[in-house]
């Protein structure tokens, strides 16, 4: 079984080729650094939907494609081995998405004439060149991590991962950026080294000289062994998610991360627990997974709720923001721990469009922020007089966060639902309630900032120039559009999610009522 | 019958044990350039005398490594399974895994020899020039402006080389025992010869002194006590007896158990790691990083021989105390590394955390046990000895600045010093395409199969510890510079090309160890 597919290798290497250049560069060249570092994410962007197009949906389509594998480490048996299945194939396109769209957003965001967007008490200059080196370097261990079909590979990206972010919100972050950077990373930490452990444990049960993911599912016997493997994986990848009661770690990150930094941490990092839940979770250990569904199924509805009320309280806007994070990431594990063709999809929807809408959110707060210069709510207040263009983005943001029908978000809270609904009615019943909330602190943090009487303070916003509108417009039009029409990306997911749910050895339940939007075939 | 008795009662000539040159040649040349090194003290003229000693040091070691890495895979270090061909009718074994430890070793002491070397950051070198000059006397004051420099430090460490080659090959314990003098007595007066800060270096070195003759007597009553036992003390003697001794167990345990105490001293392994922290910190920093890559490599051979060769039939008694040490040593460096303030102090915790890490792939008694230990030293040696190197060039007025706050914002100041050590120290933390990572993981892989717990436990403590790697990386990156701090010193081109050399090891065997892992599985082969 050897493939050479290059293509997905490709992928990965560009952006890396990429950040090596930047990083080269001299300290004074931070404007060339940004444009090297647009037109990488750009070529990734567009190389990208180009691979995407030439996926195959057919019913006869193979499970894992653009197949190419490598020796590593033979020693290890560990491959260099990219494939994509329907799920790792779109979030790899929200990611490469996002990226241009964060470099945009971030463009003066650390020049000293604009800059104080993270109030930085000391002032000091901060590099740019590095700064978006560290992104392009993000970008490459994300799309590494969603690309990987070998447990070894994905585990090395998983971990490297950390150092560029631990660095984005250390070197350019708030106030805070130090607490928050050390816990991030300590956090992550610990969730990697007990993978580790199920990795080598993995390697040991199975008695595979193989680390392919291929060559793991369904070799992992039955039994106590199965569930700590499983929970290895399972705590590592909670933590990223974060479900409640490890998200403790991503208010502060989130809050002290610059606003693009946020963007791609919650938008795309957190994403690989819940893909890591699809990936590995279900079809390493389909035992250990029905095992302890039930307990996590509550985890996720206590997340939706309690996020959701924490979120309301808060006046710190990108607190605010990365508590709704934490609430959306209880729905799409509902969705997946559901074991319903419905709810996995609806869960990998959910991821795509949870990473364009937590995106715009964080950024038009992040352009708020860099009018403003402070986080707290209480400073705000009339802006959409002043700013009409800002605002208008703001609210569809909003809007698509609080999963308004029309935008994507949308259905794949609805599949989610409705998933949920068909095995454990109770449950879906519960969340059911976090739109309510979700409207609430949504609406409630828009009417604070733009509605009302005006701050003094916001008077001297200047409104958006076309680069910012390009930086957020693109992603809220792809919201608009999925939530119109859906059925290509559901067309990719759902075989996918199929192919994961019979790892576990479920089926759909006999339905109760005939529904689904778009998809079905 | 009879016939034969007489004759081997009464021989007509004694026969001479084969020495087999070849296979111990790395030895005598070290011993040789020991010798030389001494002599050139005596004849050469002051001024040229530095460069000669180096001179001699370098060519000695790198002839030796050569050595070692062309009889590599050859019928010299492949013993007979009777081992009837080893040298000294068996008390030394060149085996795979002794040549692989001695490899390790000899490319070590290059890059410690260059540092030691180092001329530029300091007048005269980081050793004093006379360390007998009593502490704040005029001869000392004078002697901290001079730039004389001190060359007997170079045939010291050549001997101690020489010991730690044969420390890890010795088959018969009381070599083993004079090798482990060979190289302890060095150190004790190397650890003493910091330029900076006399009184600590002193102190250092008598504490290693005092500590270490208690070590080296607990390792030779714990010999006596195995002679009693096995009547004999030659490792594959002793690992006969013990399967069929019909002698009292008490000895076996009891010898076995001091000759640990001796063993795991020199390891610098929790509970007997006390002295690591204070010498690390007291002695010269060149000598620290021999300490810390050299010694620690050696003391692992030799513990990893005389568990596998002589007592793994008795592995039921050990394992549990090699269990108890490991963590012991996890607890100890992550938890009391976590509490320190001085860079110097937290890398030697780091280096008794990591003893615990090797211990736990010692447990697995398998192959793969045996060269992911031998794989682990090499990369741990590595990004230690280039951390230590590192400290030398960050300075203040008093010498080296390894004040935990002296390094606050020290990417500010020199971005290249932090990003190079921030590798080093994300390698000592595990994080993938370091050679930590792959070090760490090979070891956790070997052991996992009958220690699943430990492993378990070790990975924890490898996340408490990279808390401490972290927050130098913090410190470094993320904090503002004191207002007086210190400045980065440009090395000269020995410590230039030793950091270098560290540093390309770290990121290679963390993203192409296949070579080297290929050495390390071979080399897994300890021949009784």
């Amino acid at each position: 079984m050897t493939h050479h597919d290059a293509r997905l290798l490709i992928l990965v290497l560009i952006p890396l080729l990429g950040s090596v250049a930047v990083f080269s560069l001299k300290e004074t060249q931070g404007k060339l650094a940004k444009q090297i570092s647009l037109g990488v994410s750009l070529v990734v962007a567009v190389y990208a939907i180009v691979v995407l197009f030439q996926f195959d949906t057919s019913s006869k389509a193979e499970r894992f494609q653009f197949n190419g594998s490598w020796t590593w480490i033979k020693a290890f048996g560990v491959h260099i081995a990219f494939g994509v299945d329907g799920i790792a194939i779109v979030l790899v396109a929200m990611s490469v998405v996002l990226v241009p769209a964060v470099i945009l957003a971030s463009w003066n965001a650390l020049d000293s004439r604009a800059g104080a967007e993270e109030l930085n008490p000391s002032g000091r200059r901060r590099s740019v060149k590095n700064y978006f080196g560290l992104i392009l370097l993000l970008e490459f261990f994300m799309i590494g991590v969603f690309t990987a079909t070998d447990v070894f590979l994905f585990y090395v990206f998983f971990e490297a991962m950390l150092v560029p972010m631990y660095f984005i919100i250390g070197s350019f972050g708030g106030p805070r950026r130090q607490y928050a950077a050390m816990k991030f990373f300590l956090y992550s930490l610990v969730g990697g080294l007990l993978m580790l452990a199920s990795v080598i444990g993995l390697y040991v049960t199975t008695g595979s000289r193989s680390f392919a993911i291929t060559d793991l599912i369904g070799k992992v016997p039955d039994g106590p062994t199965q569930k700590w493997l499983f929970l290895g994986f399972f705590i590592a990848f909670a933590i990223k998610a974060p479900l409640v009661p490890f998200h403790t770690w991503l208010p502060d990150a989130g809050a002290e991360a610059p606003a693009g930094g946020a963007a791609l941490l919650v938008g795309v990092l957190d994403k690989v627990g819940t893909f890591g839940f699809l990936r590995y979770c279900l079809p390493l250990f389909p035992g250990a997974s029905r095992y302890f569904a039930p307990l996590i199924l509550v985890l996720s509805v206590v997340g939706i709720l309690y996020a959701s009320f924490l979120a309301i309280g808060q006046r710190d806007m990108k607190r605010l923001v990365a508590y709704t994070s934490v609430a959306h990431f209880g729905f799409i594990g509902l969705g997946i721990f559901a074991f319903t063709t419905q709810g996995g999809t609806g869960a990998v929807l959910y991821m795509v469009n949870h990473g364009f809408s937590t995106g715009a959110l964080f950024i038009v707060v992040g352009l708020l922020i860099a009018r403003g210069k402070s986080r707290n709510v209480d400073d705000y207040g009339g802006a959409a007089k002043v700013t009409p263009i800002l605002a208008g983005l703001f609210l569809l943001a909003g809007l698509s966060a609080l999963a308004l029908p029309g935008m994507s978000t949308f259905v794949s809270e609805f599949l989610v639902l409705v998933g949920t609904f068909t095995r454990y009615k109770a449950f879906a019943i519960i969340a059911t309630t976090g739109i309510v909330l979700a409207a609430i602190y949504v609406l409630y943090l828009y009417q604070r900032t733009f509605q009302g009487a005006v701050n003094e303070k916001v008077t001297k916003f200047r409104d958006l120039n076309v680069r910012e509108v390009f930086s957020v417009a693109p992603l809220i039009a792809l919201i608009v559009f999925l939530g119109v029409y859906p059925k290509p990306v559901l067309d990719i997911i759902n075989p996918a999610v199929k192919a994961t749910l019979s790892d576990v050895h479920k089926t759909d339940p006999a339905p109760v009522f005939k529904t689904a939007v778009g998809g079905k075939k | 019958m009879s016939a034969s008795l007489l004759l081997a009662a009464a021989p007509d000539h004694i026969t001479t044990p084969s020495v087999a040159y070849k296979a111990l040649a790395p030895i005598f040349i070290v011993i040789a350039a020991a010798l030389l090194g001494v002599l050139a003290e005596a004849v050469v003229p002051r001024r040229e005398r530095f460069s000669v000693q180096l001179g001699i040091a370098l060519v000695g070691l790198v002839t030796a490594v050569i050595w070692v890495g062309a009889i590599h895979g050859t019928s010299l270090t492949t013993p007979s399974p009777k081992g009837n061909n080893l040298p000294f009718a068996g008390s030394l074994a060149i085996d795979p895994a002794g040549l692989f430890i001695q490899g390790t070793i000899l490319a070590l002491a290059i890059m410690s020899t260059l540092l030691m070397a180092e001329r530029s950051v300091d007048v005269g070198s980081p050793i004093v020039a006379s360390a007998a000059a009593v502490v704040g006397s005029p001869d000392d004051r004078r002697l901290a402006q001079s730039d004389r420099v001190q060359t007997e430090v170079f045939p010291l460490m050549m001997f101690a080389v020489a010991g730690m080659l044969i420390f890890p090959i010795a088959n018969n314990l009381l070599l083993m025992f004079v090798a482990l003098e060979v190289l302890s007595l060095p150190l004790y007066l190397m650890a003493g010869m910091a330029r900076r800060r006399r009184l600590l270096s002193q102190e250092a070195a008598v504490k290693y002194f005092l500590l270490g003759a208690f070590a080296s007597a607990f390792f030779l009553y714990g010999l006596s006590l195995l002679y009693g036992y096995a009547d004999s003390v030659d490792l594959p003697n002793i690992f006969i007896a013990t399967r069929q001794s019909g002698k009292s167990d008490v000895l076996l345990y009891l010898g076995l158990a001091l000759l640990l105490v001796g063993l795991l001293f020199k390891a610098g392994i929790a509970p007997f790691h006390s002295w690591t922290p204070d010498v690390y910190q007291g002695a010269p920093t060149p000598v620290t990083a021999f300490m810390a890559a050299c010694t620690k490599v050696a003391a692992f051979g030799a513990i990893l021989r005389v568990l596998y060769v002589g007592f793994s039939s008795s592995s039921w008694d050990w394992r549990p105390v090699v269990w108890g040490v490991a963590i012991a040593s996890m607890v100890v460096g992550a938890v009391f590394g976590l509490t320190q303030t001085d860079v110097k102090r937290i890398l030697a915790y780091s280096s008794i955390a990591h003893a615990g890490f090797i211990l736990v792939g010692l447990v697995a008694l398998t192959k793969d046990g045996v060269s992911s230990v031998l794989f682990y030293l090499l990369t741990y040696g590595f990004s230690t000895l280039a951390a230590f190197g590192l400290l030398m060039v960050v300075r203040d007025a008093d010498g080296e600045a390894t004040r935990l706050s002296q390094w606050s914002g020290l990417a500010r100041k020199s971005p290249f010093v932090a990003v190079v050590m921030t590798i080093l120290l994300m390698s000592m933390a595990g994080i993938p395409l370091t050679s930590g990572f792959t070090g760490k993981f090979f070891v956790f892989r070997a052991a996992f199969h009958v220690a699943a717990p430990l492993v378990v436990i070790a990975l924890i403590f490898s996340a408490i510890a990279a808390f401490f790697y972290l927050r130098i990386v913090v410190l470094m990156f993320f904090a503002e510079p004191p207002e007086n701090g210190p400045t980065i010193a440009i090395p000269g081109w020995s410590t230039s090309v030793a950091l270098t050399f560290g540093v390309v090891v770290t990121i290679v065997l963390g993203v192409f160890p296949q070579p080297i892992l290929d050495l390390a599985v071979k080399a897994a082969h300890l021949t009784g």
